[in-house]
């Protein structure tokens, strides 16, 4: 029998038995709620940091903040949006998902998930702190090269490195936890070839998160000992070497990029076949093309480091294997695209959001293969060209495919169909201001202006304005989308089984919303699908 | 449930065993890219060994340029210089060069000299017999020094090279991992 | 339509887009050519990424849009039932493959030529700090610094900013025409990346080793550029500007530099010989600190917090003389204090220890000369 939180304490108060239900719960739905509020919590204060950082840039000249404090403004922006958005948002979606799309009762390690959630809050909380501390914040960039971050770094750097250690340890068990369940607990019938292409791409970044979270553990557990031990892993005079930690950071770095992308991927095959009422085009060829990113991913590192003093076959090997990722990933968009072809296509919001993160995700995408060619890079390198890339594949990539999974799947989750004229909107909000705040800074760094910089010369200000414009839309948007969000909770429409028309998989057979306890014994596979919908 | 839970409790010892790895890896790394480094020279670091001057081969007829650069470490109170810019030499033959240092400041100071050699591939045919980077150098207050480097450049010096800098960048040492000091005190001694 | 005239129609629209892209507006946008010939390849490299990457776009978001249009609901009620193609998987990855082909094959040739450092003709050891370049001339064997022009009320707002703003320095970089000039690179503090656009050179400056570069220009000019590596507090404010002169005027130079730095000589030894009062050094004190120590000192000498300490009664300032000159002249050791004594003569040096030390309040009374500053060198 299974023994309910709430019967753990006695009714003392409604407010302790709130807490101790959200404090003690196993169950996934409850830890994915939990993962995705943490994950919205910090989208918008590392988005307020964004917009500290998009208000200094709009003119030149220092108006509103120090370069000291605005390069922590820079660093935590970036720590938090890849760390503390961006990844429990993805770890939530799993949560919720994985065990319905497979037909399990919960995921295979159910206190280990309390646990590896409730690491997060401390993490960030001391993470966060670290803003009050003497010195400031961590003001070394996101990547925290030595010699700044060892010999230069301010005292909160240790807070920091423990907090990064927290961090790694959460996603780590989080991973550990996602592969043990999509392993074991399959319903019958359902091989790993028939699984969700959801389940696929979550499965295959758990498995980058346990292989590289590691290292990154490693690189920061030197930079502490550099710091404090005595040890020369990064500094010439002691035997070391600076270049090194960017080896050591970026061989986990750059899987960490794909982490960040591989469960969009994913959500974008869930939505695109459901809303063009058409099967995945290619699914074993998605399957292949994703594990090949992912290998891939492991051997192109060196592409961040082209300007370090790197041997020309160096410089050779790392351009071609990046090149080569273009080619499963392009796979990828192909096969989206051959999913949309001749289908029948209505564009609800998830949709929306889906075909945004496609079209806008691949021109970040081709962004990359024009970094990938060295002699170019030397102009590109720790420009605004870069920063463009990496926010045309992080926002409308990640971003926008965690939204569209959360208008996909919200009506299974609470019920309530979410308001789909205000969801539009907010949609073609996003998209106009994503566009003019990230499009502009193609130019200003492909015109000379390096990244990082708190000033800048006169030559870049138009680029600069708009940048900053589009950043204020932008943050606006979102908090429509939270309106958006708690609207559908408190009330809306009511939500069938089904939902969609052409929704296909095992968490679209169970009530909505989902009762706490789904698929308690193993359901059939395939399943039947009811034709009574939403629309 | 489609397997019994004994794979689960397999599954899960395997990835944390396999995330325990990966942990020790980053650390596997220190002495991988060594090695990878002085076999191949890639990052311009000389060998911290001095060279077997038995090993040299003849002198050959190809002459190469060296240049000698220095550089003094933040917090240095060192004056280091090297005595002369360049050198225009012969591959496999014998040269000396002397680097001078003068400690500006009041009282003694340690430093350790780092090499660093450009084009990086050349660092591994750049064989120093003698060189005042093998180890930590120590002067009194106002002392000052020639500190030499005896070298040969190895016949087997790729075709494209044809200018080769050395650099030494001269950092301070910490008390704490001042080993010269420690060796005169002991010498005082005796 | 006749042959004749459809190649006149080609030919039109070829010069009416060759000709725009050549406009001031189409520059705005684009990487810039450069005054290399490496610089120029760099660019064609550019707009042939670009324009596959163009070419793929329209194609694949072509394809879409037409589905959004064709194959909405309304148009295309019934959805068809393929969903898969070993073909047409092989298509869709073979010819990406043939593209990548092509763009790495003039990428590859260009990088090997841009790795090509053999045979130069001047090299100039670039050494990156806290936040300033300095640049040695190996075989002249002359070196300089060179920092930031532009003026902190400029940065501050309180002027209009000039048209060159933060992309001015004291001391270019001067190299000959049609030479080619060998960079090495390194750093005295934290790692820093040497940038001109212009000769699309960029190469990390690292603590403890050198890395190299080279450019040859032919076109005498001013060309600017910016540090590339995040690298603290004043990372936007290190500028790069190399003055490309044509060779003879080049050795001229070289021959002027000599020559001041014989006559700074001189004038040092009239300087250590003289006996300087407080008035005298106080207003060249407060000169040299708004220059170099004010942006972590901050003008009025409080300082920001522990990482920059205050001098205005601060331990130092008005504490022991030696160790006053001790740690600026030489710094101190893995922090961002860094050693002036190379960087400033025994007038700038004695002058500002002295402001330090009689300022904000301080009243030390102490006055010290350049002579003394000559004898802890």
């Amino acid at each position: 029998m299974v023994t309910r939180t709430e019967d753990l304490i006695p009714h003392r108060s409604p407010l302790l038995a709130f807490i101790a239900r959200w404090l003690l719960t196993t169950n996934h739905k409850e830890i994915g709620t939990l993962y995705l509020w943490l994950s919205f919590t910090l989208f918008f204060i590392a988005g307020a940091m964004a917009m500290v950082i998009r208000l200094e840039l709009f003119q030149p000249g220092i108006q509103f903040v120090q370069p000291l404090f605005y390069n922590q403004m820079v660093t935590m922006h970036g720590l938090i949006m890849v760390f503390g958005v961006v990844m429990p948002a993805f770890v939530g979606l799993a949560n919720w998902q994985i065990p319905m799309m497979i037909g399990a009762p919960d995921m295979a390690l159910p206190r280990l998930n309390n646990f590896s959630f409730w690491i997060l809050p401390f993490a960030f909380t001391l993470l966060l702190s670290s803003l009050f501390m003497e010195g400031g914040a961590p003001n070394f960039g996101w990547t925290f090269y030595a010699p700044l971050s060892t010999t230069y770094g301010p005292p909160s750097t240790d807070f920091f490195i423990i907090g990064v250690h927290m961090m790694g340890i959460s996603s780590v068990l989080g991973a550990i936890n996602i592969m043990v369940t999509i392993f074991n607990l399959r319903t019958p019938g359902m091989t790993l070839m028939k699984m969700p292409l959801f389940v696929w791409t979550w499965l295959i970044t758990a498995f980058l998160l346990i292989m590289v979270m590691p290292v990154l553990a490693g690189a920061v557990t030197m930079v502490l000992t550099d710091r404090h031990f005595d040890t020369s892993f990064f500094s010439a005079a002691g035997g070391g070497d600076p270049v090194f930690f960017q080896h050591v950071f970026w061989f986990f770095g750059h899987p960490e990029v794909y982490i960040l992308i591989l469960p969009g991927f994913g959500i974008a095959s869930q939505i695109i076949p459901t809303f063009a009422r058409k099967k995945l085009f290619g699914y074993h060829s998605m399957v292949y093309a994703t594990a090949s990113i992912a290998i891939l991913s492991f051997i192109v590192w060196g592409h961040h480091m082209f300007t370090s003093g790197m041997p020309l076959m160096g410089e050779l090997f790392f351009m071609y294997a990046t090149m080569l990722i273009a080619v499963p990933t392009g796979v990828k968009v192909f096969n989206w695209v051959a999913t949309m072809w001749r289908g029948s296509l209505t564009f609800e919001t998830p949709m929306l959001f889906a075909l945004g993160f496609v079209i806008l995700f691949t021109i970040g995408g081709l962004s990359g293969l024009m970094l990938a060619l060295v002699p170019a890079d030397f102009q590109y390198h720790d420009t605004f060209f870069v920063v463009a890339h990496f926010h045309y594949v992080l926002y409308p990539g990640a971003i926008f495919g965690t939204m569209a999974a959360v208008y996909y799947w919200l009506p299974k989750w609470t019920g309530h169909m979410y308001d789909e004229r205000l969801g539009k909107i907010h949609f073609w909000t996003a998209v106009i201001a994503v566009n003019l705040t990230f499009f502009p800074m193609h130019f200003s760094g492909l015109a000379g202006m390096p990244r990082r910089i708190v000033d800048y010369s006169p030559q870049f200000v138009d680029f600069n304005m708009v940048s900053s414009i589009g950043s204020g839309l932008l943050g606006l948007s979102q908090v429509l989308f939270l309106y958006i969000v708690i609207k559908t909770i408190r009330g809306g429409e009511p939500a069938s089984t089904r939902v969609w028309e052409g929704a296909e998989g095992l968490e679209w057979t169970v009530p909505s919303p989902a009762p706490l306890h789904t698929f308690e014994t193993p359901p059939p596979f395939p399943p039947v699908m009811e034709s009574d919908v939403n629309e | 449930m489609t397997e019994t839970p004994n794979n689960q409790h397999k599954h899960v010892i395997l990835l944390c065993s396999l995330a325990l790895a990966m942990f020790g890896f980053a650390y596997a790394l220190v002495p991988l890219y060594q090695i990878f480094c002085e076999v191949t020279g890639l990052n311009g670091k000389t060998s911290g060994r001095a060279a077997d001057p038995a090993t040299i081969s003849q002198v050959s007829d190809r002459e190469v340029t060296i240049q000698f650069l220095a550089q003094v470490g933040n917090g240095m109170p060192w004056e280091f210089r090297p005595t002369e810019h360049q050198l225009r030499v012969r591959l496999g033959e014998f040269n000396t060069t002397n680097y001078y240092a003068r400690n500006r400041a009041a009282q003694a100071v340690t430093g350790q000299a780092v090499p660093s050699v450009s084009p990086g591939y050349a660092a591994k045919y750049l064989r120093k017999v003698e060189c005042f980077c093998f180890t930590q150098q120590h002067l009194e207050a106002g002392e000052d020094q020639n500190m030499p480097v005896r070298f040969y450049i190895g016949d087997d010096l790729p075709e494209e090279i044809h200018t080769i800098s050395l650099s030494y960048t001269l950092f301070k040492v910490p008390a704490v991992q001042d080993t010269s000091s420690i060796a005169k005190i002991a010498n005082n001694q005796q | 339509m006749s042959p004749i005239s459809s190649r006149l129609k080609n030919g039109l629209i070829l010069s009416v887009l060759w000709g725009f892209s050549h406009t001031a507006f189409a520059a705005a946008y684009d990487l810039r050519e450069g005054v290399t010939e490496m610089s120029r390849r760099i660019q064609g490299l550019h707009h042939l990424s670009l324009g596959v990457c163009v070419v793929v776009g329209v194609i694949v978001f072509g394809v879409m849009f037409y589905s959004i249009f064709a194959h909405r609901r309304s148009r295309h009620p019934k959805s068809a039932d393929f969903h898969e193609s070993m073909a047409v998987e092989l298509v869709w990855t073979v010819i990406p493959i043939l593209i990548l082909v092509g763009m790495a094959i003039p990428a590859t040739t260009a990088l090997i030529d841009i790795e090509d450092n053999s045979d130069a003709d001047l090299t100039i050891l670039i050494t990156a700090s806290q936040w300033k370049w300095h640049y040695q001339y190996i075989e002249a064997d002359i070196g300089y610094y060179s920092n930031l022009a532009t003026p902190t009320a400029q940065i501050n707002n309180l002027e209009p900013k000039g048209e060159y703003y933060l992309l001015e320095v004291d001391n270019p970089l001067v190299l000959p025409t049609n030479k080619k000039a060998r960079f090495l690179m390194t750093s005295n503090d934290v790692i820093h990346s040497w940038w001109v656009p212009d000769f699309a050179v960029k190469q990390d400056a690292i603590p403890g080793f050198i890395n190299e570069a080279w450019t040859r220009v032919t076109k005498p000019g001013l060309y600017r550029g910016q540090c590339a590596e995040l690298c603290g507090k004043d990372h936007a404010y290190m500028p790069i500007v190399v003055e490309v002169r044509p060779e003879a005027e080049f050795d001229k130079w070289i021959d002027d530099q000599r020559l001041a730095r014989e006559l700074a000589s001189g004038q040092a030894v009239a300087d250590r010989e003289k006996e300087w009062t407080m008035a005298e050094l106080m207003p060249i004190g407060e000169q040299v600190f708004l220059s170099n120590c004010a942006t972590c000192h901050e003008p009025d000498g409080l300082g920001q917090g522990t990482t920059y300490p205050a001098l205005a009664g601060g331990e130092i300032a008005i504490g022991p003389l030696e160790v006053h000159l001790d740690r600026v002249m030489n710094g101190k050791a893995d922090t961002e204090m860094q050693a002036w004594a190379p960087q400033l003569s025994d007038r700038e040096l004695a002058a500002v220890i002295t402001y330090e030390r009689n300022a904000w309040g301080n009243i030390t009374a102490d006055v010290v000369q350049p002579r003394t500053i000559y004898a802890a060198r």
